[in-house]
């Protein structure tokens, strides 16, 4: 928030696209109010075991006396529970430490290999064109008019559950994504000239696909990134609630709030409420960044 | 256009052998079929009776051969649970998932043309944008913590609305209906909610963007400038003209609705058939689990192929598009 507001020296430096992007991206309070908050959030999700007061999945640190206590309850030991405990007497704020470590890992995890999967895919058919653009667009049309949680769905009752499982089905889902927006731009960035000028010197197609045309697909690629990770994060989350996503050795946050749902009844609201509030301030943060991200980087709405 | 509905009718069919493929794959090679699709309280007698009937001791392509000739005579195993065949299972459970979808439908178009409309008139004002933060509230929160705390708020604190189930139903037409008791109608109230929230987002962004669109066309203009009163330009002149993309998307949605009913319904224990296949995935009921899938997967198909028609009788270039490439 500090960087580029009130610092109108920024002329006497040079302008890099980086800075640029930067300082754009700054203008928005909204935007880098929840770029600080996702940092915080990431930092205390790869953090977790030294930042979480407790380990909740330690049972010598856990005690079944300590269950069911509401918000700011005192054990004991003189400990405090901010946020209450679970039904086996966990910290909650060790537990969401936790599980916004496994929620974020397997979301951002889920997110890098299908970039990877539908950059790949997209920059052949857009590079390649003909039959193999045809297929590769059919296959893509036809996952992407099936809702999502259907795929998830089919793939899960399938597979059954398990992290690698679940990976398998969140890359499934959103990899048809960044190929068509990777193909959309390659689409138009491969019809000119600094393209046509690494073909005449005749690059490998490797060399042109990745050094030259990739970089020039990056910026919406980046917005679809944002939105991908958010969606993977709250899929992941959803099917975890359901009991079909993350097994149960892998407390993420739509496990604990699932937990929490069963207690709901007997207004011990708070084991689902707070878990509940850390994976919404999680994807409402990733969104307004990205949405701010879109804003900076649409070539239509630049100044 | 024929050519143009052969190739799509083609493409479905791919689509279904495909899906048929992968489940077969998934419940008999992945796992034991033994397990999978036996009842495991079952004799050895029975195990080996059972076994034969379904061809399990054949070779695989000869299996995959009896599974898609059972399936397409609609034999889609039995329930372990309820011993009932699963196809009738589902049919069983059908009215009230799409009694559910059709009532979020309903609250998304009425609740969200209006809002949407608002918001795009006056796009500066303090309601506009509460409108539109409301809607970014809406894409973002995942459906079932809403309900969770829909729940939380009208059920357990307040008491106002209950929390489960489908209430009083009363036969309409040949099926149970819940929508024409006031018990029922309590009951559907926060499920049809949370489910429509989604869409309800969507409808008020398609809106809003519709009408600040045709509010600067020429007949807009027009029809203010002959002194039409602000009421029947918006409601006729505007509202005709935005309808279009949001009763489009709409159609194309439904199907959506059915398949996240999955999540509504497992919140709100709503008997429906969402609530069914994740309660037989707990269970291990893997027959109902073949058959939902094979039948939301196939009604899906079905719904594309609809859209896709209708789209290339109402736009050609559709079609044109689709013979070039």
């Amino acid at each position: 928030m500090t960087a580029g507001i009130g610092k109108p020296a920024a002329a006497a430096r040079i302008e890099t696209p980086f800075r640029r992007f930067a300082s754009d991206f700054l203008e928005s309070r909204i935007a880098t109010a929840a770029l600080a908050v996702f940092a915080v959030i990431a930092f205390i999700a790869v953090f977790a075991p030294w930042i979480a007061p407790t380990d909740p999945y330690d049972l010598a640190q856990v005690s079944v006396l300590d269950s069911h206590m509401p918000p700011g309850a005192e054990a004991f030991d003189g400990r405090v529970f901010w946020l209450g405990t679970d039904g086996a007497g966990r910290d909650l704020v060790s537990a969401i430490c936790y599980g916004l470590r496994i929620s974020l890992g397997v979301g951002v995890m889920s997110g890098v290999i299908a970039m990877a999967i539908g950059c790949a895919v997209g920059l052949a058919a857009a590079y390649f064109g003909g039959r193999v653009d045809t297929l590769i667009m059919r296959i893509v049309d036809i996952q992407l008019s099936f809702p999502s949680i259907l795929v998830a769905l089919v793939l899960l009752a399938v597979l059954g559950k398990g992290v690698d499982k679940i990976l398998i089905a969140l890359v499934t889902v959103q990899w048809a994504y960044y190929a068509r927006t990777v193909r959309a731009s390659a689409l138009v960035e491969r019809s000119k000239e600094y393209i046509d000028a690494a073909t005449c010197l005749a690059l490998s197609h490797r060399r042109i696909l990745f050094r030259h045309l990739l970089p020039n697909c990056l910026p919406p690629l980046i917005v679809v990134v944002t939105v991908q990770t958010a969606h993977a994060i709250a899929l992941e989350a959803t099917l975890s609630f359901l009991g079909i996503g993350l097994p149960i050795t892998e407390p993420s946050l739509g496990l604990l709030i699932a937990n929490g749902f069963e207690y709901m009844l007997s207004m011990k609201y708070w084991i689902s409420v707070y878990p509940g509030v850390a994976l919404l301030v999680t994807i409402v943060s990733i969104n307004l960044v990205g949405d701010q991200l879109r804003d900076i980087l649409n070539p239509r709405l630049q100044k | 256009m024929t050519v143009f509905i052969i190739r799509r009718l083609l493409q479905s069919s791919v689509v279904v052998a495909v899906m048929s493929l992968l489940v077969f794959v998934g419940v008999n090679i992945v796992g034991d079929p033994v397990d999978m699709l036996i009842n495991p309280e079952a004799d050895q007698a029975e195990i080996e009776r059972v076994m034969r009937d379904l061809g399990l001791d054949r070779p695989v392509h000869e299996q995959y051969g009896y599974f898609v000739v059972n399936a397409l005579q609609g034999d889609l195993g039995k329930s372990f649970i309820f011993g009932e065949p699963a196809l009738q299972l589902i049919v069983q459970r059908m009215p009230a998932t799409f009694e559910l979808a059709i009532a979020a439908l309903l609250i998304a178009v009425v609740l969200g043309i209006p809002l949407g409309v608002l918001a795009g008139l006056r796009p500066e004002a303090g309601s506009s944008k509460a409108i539109m933060a409301g809607s970014i509230l809406g894409f973002s929160l995942p459906s079932f913590w809403v309900g969770i705390m829909m729940i939380m708020l009208f059920a357990v604190m307040l008491g106002w609305l209950p929390s489960t189930g489908r209430g009083d139903t009363v036969p309409f037409l040949g099926i149970q209906v819940s929508f024409l008791t006031w018990d029922g109608l309590q009951h559907l109230l926060l499920p049809a909610i949370n489910l429509s929230l989604f869409k309800l987002s969507l409808v008020i962004r398609l809106a809003r963007a519709g009408t600040r669109e045709v509010v600067h066309q020429d007949y807009i203009k027009f029809a203010r400038a002959k002194g039409l009163s602000e009421g029947r330009v918006v409601l006729v002149h505007l509202l005709k003209n935005i309808m279009i993309p949001v009763v489009t998307v709409l159609g194309l949605e439904f199907g959506g609705l059915v398949a996240f009913s999955v999540v509504t319904e497992t919140v709100f224990a709503w008997p429906g058939m969402g609530k069914l296949i994740i309660d037989s995935l707990h269970e291990l009921d893997r027959p109902v689990v073949v058959a939902y899938l094979m039948i939301v997967v196939l009604m899906f198909v079905v719904i594309n192929l609809l859209v896709d028609i209708v789209y290339s009788v109402l736009d050609p270039r559709v079609r044109l598009q689709d013979a070039s490439a």
